[in-house]
């Protein structure tokens, strides 16, 4: 199928695009990579007046260093992401997450941004998000905010980011030294999440020091799992420990059923890859 | 109408398009490329695979405007002078098809593959191709040639092996 009519500008800054938004409101509608916004265009699930192309922003793409943190721009790709050595060494757990969204022609395109601003909650990369304690910089026509990963997914497909407003950056604090784990389970190549966990932790001896774990398509949005978290940490990084330790990773979700797994399955499933991702990211 | 700017396999073009028209549709409409193929309506078979400035992209999941100012190669620009492409050449040899309509899909991923990665193991290849469906060949042959290519770029033995229970990853695609 192909999309509905629509009118196109493709703005080289983000005060131009900004500008765009603002003048067209409500039927306006921002293209990044297009890996989500396009299908839906192509089935007529929306169908805007106006689409504004972030492509030609350069200022929106990249990824620097920033004193203790690396800062990602929203128009990154996932390519990008996952050719990134400081992304590697400083957020290990989103390389691993991006490693296993969709295929590589839809990692070419899609970018970080879009991802969060789309915000299914199978998507890949909100728990990493989540996980690492991103802010995300959101601008709108007359003034930036910063938003914590943690107040910016609001619901399914609904997110900080308001009517004329873009997600311009995802600054990340380094988590140098600290192992990582992607733990995603599908049934066959080339799925969503049925349930994934995000997991980083830092080991000092035998012993973990500090845990960060989010789950992806445990609810609504990318949810964090404290109890885990709090119980890991000062355990040694055992099978015993962290086996009793992640019997709590279902605590307080609400995790979908759906035909690939009921809501209980779904919980159970969180266990046992929250298991598996913290022993993996603590090396074991 | 948007007027865009684009190479296609090395020849320029210049056109009034709606910016609503897929890149899939300029190729095979407004260019005659019909080589490349529509498999699916969801962004998922892969056949409409196609180079966007030296990159995998599905072609369906792109507007023809997103293309304007860059550089697009598909399977209709691989071969030089008559000459296949040698990874044409390997799906040739390798028998990696049987309808071929996955075929210029899978050709140009298997490219980007191995432009990414020009010694990929058996499973690399097969993860490589995981945006890519078909639904005649099991994979192996195609897996197979993928690996020929590989060796005759490389100096490496041509046609390595390929064992029959390896297949799960990619054969296990919806
Ligand atoms: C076949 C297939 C398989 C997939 N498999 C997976 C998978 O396994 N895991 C996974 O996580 N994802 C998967 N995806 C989705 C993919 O990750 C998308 O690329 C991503 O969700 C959207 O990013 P994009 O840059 O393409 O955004 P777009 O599609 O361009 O935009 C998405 C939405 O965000 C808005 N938006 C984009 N950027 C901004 C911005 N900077 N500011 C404000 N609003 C913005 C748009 O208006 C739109 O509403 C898959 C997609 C396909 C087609
Ligand atoms: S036609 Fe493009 S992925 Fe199926
Ligand atoms: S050869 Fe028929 S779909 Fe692949």
């Amino acid at each position: 199928m192909i999309p509905a009519q629509f009118d196109y500008v493709a703005p080289t800054s983000v005060a131009d695009a900004l500008a765009a938004l603002a003048e067209a409101g409500d039927d306006a509608k921002v293209l990044a990579g297009g890996q989500s916004l396009l299908p839906i265009l192509r089935m007529r699930l929306n169908a805007p007046e106006k689409i504004i192309d972030l492509g030609r922003i350069e200022e929106l793409r990249g990824i620097r260093e920033d004193g203790d943190s690396i800062v990602i721009g929203a128009m990154t790709t996932y390519a990008d992401v996952l050719a990134s050595d400081l992304v590697r060494e400083n957020a290990g757990v989103l390389h691993d997450a991006v490693t296993e969204v969709a295929d590589p022609q839809i990692r070419h395109r899609g970018t970080i941004g879009g991802a969060l601003v789309h915000a299914d909650p199978a998507g890949d990369v909100g728990a990493p998000i989540l996980a690492l304690d991103a802010v995300l910089t959101v601008t709108g026509p007359s003034s930036e905010r910063t938003v914590p990963a943690a107040e910016f997914f609001k619901d399914l497909f609904e997110t900080a980011v308001g009517d004329g407003e873009l997600l311009t950056s995802i600054r990340i604090p380094k988590h140098a030294g600290w192992g990582s784990r992607y733990e995603k389970f599908v049934r066959v190549a080339h799925q969503w999440s049925i349930v994934a966990v995000a997991a980083t932790v830092r080991v000092e001896g035998d012993t973990i020091a500090e845990a960060a774990i989010a789950l992806t398509n445990m609810g609504s949005t990318p949810l964090r799992a404290t109890a885990v978290e709090e119980s890991l940490v000062g355990k040694p990084a055992t099978d015993d420990a962290v086996r009793e330790a992640c019997a709590a990773a279902a605590d307080g979700t609400n995790p979908p059923s759906d035909l690939n797994g009921d809501s209980d399955y779904r919980k159970h499933l969180a266990t046992v890859l929250t298991r598996r991702a913290v022993l993996a990211a603590a090396g074991k | 109408m948007t007027r865009i700017n684009v190479k296609v396999d090395g020849v320029d073009y210049t056109d009034e398009v709606e910016p609503r028209m897929l890149l899939v549709h300029y190729l095979r409409e407004t260019l005659g490329k019909t080589g490349t193929v529509v498999g699916c309506d969801t962004s998922n078979c892969g056949a409409c695979t196609v180079h966007l400035d030296g990159r995998s992209v599905k072609s369906c999941n792109v507007l023809a405007v997103q293309a304007d100012g860059h550089e697009v190669t598909t399977i209709e620009g691989i071969a030089t002078d008559g000459e296949l492409h040698p990874m044409q050449q390997a799906f040739h040899d390798c028998h990696a098809l049987q309808c071929g309509y996955c075929t210029p899909g899978m050709i140009m991923q298997s490219i980007d593959v191995l432009n990414d990665n020009p010694n990929p193991t058996e499973d690399e290849i097969r993860v490589g191709l995981e945006g890519n469906l078909c639904r005649c060949t099991g994979y192996h042959n195609i897996v197979r040639a993928v690996q020929q290519a590989a060796g005759s770029g490389n100096g490496s033995s041509a046609g390595a092996t390929a064992t029959a229970d390896a297949g799960e990853k990619a054969g296990a695609q919806s």
